[in-house]
């Protein structure tokens, strides 16, 4: 993955948070609250489950739908991430023997099962906070929590994040180019020249650091940052954040994938 | 109106490495002038012009702005009063999008909120740069990108304005719309540049640091025809001030 190609994805996920859908226009609040609803409710599954979970997918899914979002795209970014989790789960078929149910004359050990449930939770989550960002935009996200009343240093970090990410990428970029020019034979940097490389960025960083501070002291910084936006709940808020949830709570509840597969069985007798 | 008035009174700064930057500099600025801080790099420009809203303090010295020392009770007014436009636009921009960067100073000095639009608007207006407000920092050319800086400025009302370099990362074009544009401004200017072309625009007085010291403050013309001077401080005559050979002449 090259440092370009971050830049850009960075760039494109902003640029689709500037569409005109009913979504995008949700208040961002409303459309957090719900992604944060989605991924409790997710996460609060036993370790065992994996066909109540397939109902969750109709949140991600229509809010690609609704907000017209690119689905292979979002969904390459989640595969890139996989890994990830993969490595972790990995450990579960390995500890974990015990068979739980035969498919197909195989029996199925419950450290698969329990394998497939946390990349399945995984993709509903990592997957949903993906879609909320492209059909939000990180700013608006940030100006939410600031207004939902999240600590200021939180979102102060991951607005200044978002800002010098592209600074510091162009910065790193311009550093690996300058290297490769000069470093003939070799194609890989070594552990020093690496290591010196960063040091340098980091001094850099600081040094930014500092003249940003003082140019937010300049124009009057007194340890919180407003930003100034005229957002309103409106009555499609409401009801986005009134219906998810419920829905959120039934599919809880009830297993909506078991009782559709009933269903269809009867109807296919 | 005395509050636009800045004044240097035997100014010393060191860093923390012990390395001298301003070493005794006084001068004193009036209401309305335009002055250029020129000099070779590494003479203390930079460090200079923090001194003037108190991001640095002095060492030894004292800076006035509007006859009254700045000390750290007056820090919020004086940085009101001094409004500072970086030398790099990205230390300055540091807000997601336009908008909130404009908007950041008259957040902080308690403008009600239904007035921040209207004030964001005419600064950017002012620069010519209405059309960038809901564009993000990130994605502006150079010169947008220092309009937005200049208006950022400008939307808290400063009555002095000081320029770090301004026209370092432009390309002819936009150099040439930013001195119209700073020609258009009656604030108290100072302006820290090597483009002594542009002073010849902008700035009737000019002031030469060396070493950290001043050794010439008057009349910018009449300091650019010195060339001993300006040898001494690393500087070359404006071009348009400099003889032109026989360039263009058809043989």
């Amino acid at each position: 993955m090259n440092i370009g190609s971050v830049r850009d994805d960075a760039l494109y996920m902003d640029e689709l948070s500037q569409k005109n859908s009913p979504i995008h226009r949700l208040d961002p609040r409303a459309k957090i609250i719900a992604s944060v609803f989605f991924i409790f409710t997710v996460l609060s599954f036993n370790r065992y489950e994996i066909f109540a979970l397939i109902s969750f997918f109709a949140f991600p899914v229509f809010l690609l739908v609704s907000a017209e979002l690119p689905v292979w795209y979002l969904m390459k970014k989640v595969i890139i991430i996989s890994p990830v989790v993969i490595l972790i789960a990995i450990f579960n078929p390995i500890f974990d023997r015990e068979a739980i149910f035969v498919l197909a004359g195989t029996e199925i050990s419950a450290g698969w099962v329990s394998f497939l449930s946390i990349l399945i939770r995984f993709f509903l989550t990592a997957g949903s906070v993906l879609i909320l960002l492209a059909c939000t935009g990180f700013y608006e996200v940030c100006m939410a929590l600031e207004r939902m009343r999240v600590p200021p240093i939180f979102v102060m970090q991951l607005l200044f994040l978002y800002r010098y990410i592209f600074v510091l990428l162009d910065e790193g970029s311009r550093m690996v180019r300058a290297h490769a020019l000069r470093s003939f034979s070799d194609k890989h940097m070594g552990m020093k020249t690496f290591g010196s490389m960063l040091g340098n960025l980091l001094l850099r960083t600081v040094d930014r650091a500092e003249r940003i501070n003082c140019a937010m002291l300049a124009r009057g910084f007194a340890g919180s940052v407003t930003m100034h936006r005229r957002i309103k709940f409106r009555a499609s808020d409401v009801l986005f954040v009134a219906l998810w949830p419920v829905l959120f709570i039934l599919m809880r509840k009830y297993n909506f994938s078991g009782l559709i597969g009933n269903l269809l069985l009867v109807i296919v007798k | 109106m005395s509050h636009h008035i800045v004044e240097v009174k035997d100014l010393y700064f060191t860093y923390h490495d012990g390395t001298p930057a301003i070493r005794g500099v006084s001068f004193r600025i009036t209401h309305g002038e335009s002055v250029a801080v020129v000099g070779a790099n590494g003479a203390g420009k930079s460090t200079l012009l923090h001194h003037l809203n108190g991001s640095i303090v002095p060492k030894h010295g004292e800076v006035r702005i509007g006859d009254y020392p700045i000390t750290k009770e007056r820090l919020k007014e004086v940085r009101r009063t001094v409004g500072m436009v970086f030398q790099n636009p990205d230390d300055q921009l540091f807000m997601p999008r336009v908008f909130d960067d404009v908007a950041f100073g008259p957040l902080n000095y308690g403008l009600p909120s239904n007035e921040i639009e209207a004030r964001v608007d005419k600064a950017l207006a002012e620069v010519g740069a209405l059309d960038l407000k809901n564009r993000s920092s990130t994605r502006l050319s150079a010169g947008e990108k220092r309009a937005v800086s200049i208006a950022s400025v400008l939307a808290v009302s400063p009555d002095i304005l000081v320029l770090d370099e301004p026209n370092s990362d432009l390309d002819p074009r936009a150099r040439r719309r930013l001195i119209e544009l700073l020609k258009t401004f009656k604030h108290t200017k100072i302006i820290a540049t090597h483009d002594l072309d542009m002073v010849l625009d902008l700035c009737p007085r000019t002031i030469i640091l060396a070493e950290g010291k001043v050794i010439a403050d008057g009349n910018s013309l009449e300091i650019f025809n010195n060339e001993k001077l300006l040898k001494r401080s690393n500087l070359e005559k404006p071009l348009r001030m400099q003889e032109c050979p026989d360039f263009g002449k058809q043989k």
